[in-house]
């Protein structure tokens, strides 16, 4: 977009979107920031104290622990849902009536509100009256998510995927419509293996959206909270917690403000900085 | 090898429709049979879970109380959102990539870092509990979205469109709200999915500022579970309900959901 008209009054298209962003982003921001370097003792009364909670929460075991179990999280569903979703953005119908039937069918889990999906799994996987933990306990397998951490996890990660895999299907979809049938004749006629037409054509010409699907799936499980929280509530024990999880255990459940929001800042910078790593390495694989 | 390229998908969608079937088939139980046998299809097949969610207010206000502040963030969403992404998409001004990218950034927050803030900022301008609360507060995250769907969209369409209409003697308005807008249908009609689609299914703010009036059905579910002991089939009914509209709208923009996912998060 080179051609674009030099116009500042343009500001006046974009103030709306501006004021309204930042009324919802800038001021809670500041309140977080405020919160992160003072401590109260009620009454409103606050004193200054510097980076002592930032110094707390990165000494902290339980940040530690926290932080571990989401980045060990978000690694294990990015490595099933990404080539997964590709996976079956291949082998799916490329168009017609069926084409349209899987895509409405495969996007229903994520218009389904977030708790709704915990508690479903939830019951889907509960031992006693879950179908899942029903089929798995039928093959001689003791499973119980409530109380087996490993079970827990599996239950989590196989949510996850249920949730968010078709993400990754629609948008995978999307960028192999864009190949030109063109590519594809003149691969066949150079007798072009399929991992060749895989490999050489299919994912370069992907390689955008991919982007997007990672970058997406990174964020987004990152930040999850309300499914993990319906289906495990954390547990057993602290298994599943996640970072938003025991962020707002500490600032709603002990209302210890000062280290919460000391930790949200640190958590958000986290989110921030992993993003634009990813972002400019895959950035930079493109521009090779 | 081609012939069985089918099994994937269809193994992938058996996948994805068992929890749902399991959570439609506990909603036709009663909660004793839920808890005392366990069965694939309801044996004692009753509609009592439906009948108690559309005749108990507290229950039907829920949905009233959710479609109403996803319908307005929607509405206000793609409205601010459409000057903004027109001025992205056609001109150059003072600071315009690094607010793009500003953005975008409002999209990576945690929900939960914005919690607390968010109760104290909506209680301190009076909104807290009010759907007007939470639809804005959705915007933290819809409008943004809403402009690079809608960016996407405009930039695909050639500038000569409005060359054309200026030299013919149009005004900017009359032609961004006659020709241009009626060009970019298909892109408001994706951002008004997207929109509607992260705010019915975000629930984290919806409860933190509700309480009574403005209480989204995701939150009525969760404190009658805790209230009225484990009321599973009413439950199950509940979140069954939920679906409901999510697959509605989905029916309607089919043709255009993968465009809009690729376009759309740019």
């Amino acid at each position: 977009m080179n051609n674009k008209t030099a116009y500042p009054k343009a500001w006046l298209f974009v103030l709306p979107v501006v004021a309204l962003v930042a009324f919802n982003a800038l001021i809670p921001l500041m309140t977080v920031v405020n919160y992160s370097v003072q401590e109260t003792f009620g009454n409103n009364v606050f004193f200054f104290e510097g980076v002592k909670w930032f110094e707390e929460v990165l000494n902290s075991e339980r940040f530690h622990a926290s932080l571990l179990r989401q980045l060990a999280f978000t690694g294990i569903i990015l490595a099933i849902e990404i080539p997964l979703g590709v996976a079956i953005a291949l082998t799916m119908p490329a168009r017609g009536i069926w084409a349209s039937v899987c895509l409405v069918l495969m996007a229903l889990p994520l218009l389904i509100p977030w708790n709704v999906v915990g508690a479903m799994w939830n019951i889907f996987a509960l031992p006693e009256i879950g179908l899942l933990g029903q089929m798995i306990n039928g093959m001689g397998i003791d499973y119980n998510f409530t109380q087996q951490p490993m079970a827990a996890w599996f239950t989590t990660i196989l949510m996850d995927v249920w949730h968010w895999t078709s993400l990754v299907v629609l948008l995978a979809y999307a960028g192999l419509r864009s190949i030109p049938d063109a590519y594809y004749q003149a691969a066949k006629i150079d007798g072009a293996s399929g991992w060749a037409v895989f490999r050489y054509i299919q994912l370069p010409k992907m390689k955008r959206v991919l982007t997007i699907a990672v970058l997406l799936r990174f964020m987004d499980s990152f930040m999850i909270y309300t499914e993990p929280f319906v289906l495990t509530g954390g547990g057993p024990g602290n298994a599943t917690t996640f970072l938003s999880i025991d962020l707002v255990k500490i600032a709603l459940g002990q209302f210890d403000l000062g280290p919460a929001a000391a930790m949200s800042l640190i958590y958000f910078l986290i989110v921030l900085l992993l993003s634009w790593v990813f972002y400019t390495l895959m950035m930079r694989d493109e521009e090779q | 090898m081609r012939k069985f390229t089918w099994l994937a998908p269809t193994l992938y969608i058996l996948f994805l429709m068992l929890p749902i079937y399991w959570l439609l088939n506990m909603s036709f139980k009663t909660t004793n049979e839920i808890l005392n046998n366990f069965t694939l299809w309801p044996q004692n097949f009753t509609l009592d879970n439906y009948i108690k969610i559309f005749t108990d207010p507290t229950w039907y206000n829920g949905y009233f109380n959710s479609l109403t502040y996803v319908l307005i963030n929607t509405a206000i969403s793609v409205t601010v959102a459409l000057p903004a992404a027109y001025a992205f998409s056609r001109y150059r001004f003072l600071g315009d990539k690094h607010m793009f990218f500003w953005l975008l950034t409002n999209r990576m927050a945690p929900p939960a870092v914005f919690a607390l803030p968010f109760f104290q900022l909506y209680s301190a301008v009076n909104l807290f509990d009010t759907h007007i609360a939470v639809a804005l507060a959705h915007g933290l995250f819809n409008i943004p979205l809403a402009v690079w769907i809608l960016e996407g969209f405009m930039s695909g369409v050639p500038k000569q469109l409005d060359e054309t209409a200026y030299v013919d003697g149009y005004s900017f308005w009359r032609f961004f709200l006659r020709i241009f807008l009626p060009t970019i249908a298909a892109g408001i009609g994706v951002a008004a999915f997207f929109c509607f689609m992260f705010s019915w299914v975000e629930l984290l703010l919806a409860k933190t500022l509700t309480s009574v009036a403005a209480k989204p059905i995701a939150a009525t579910m969760t404190r009658t579970a805790s209230t009225a002991g484990y009321e599973l089939g009413l439950l199950a009914a509940a979140g069954s309900l939920t679906i409901v509209p999510g697959a509605f709208v989905i029916y309607f923009v089919r043709n255009y959901i993968a465009k809009g996912f690729a376009l759309g998060r740019v």
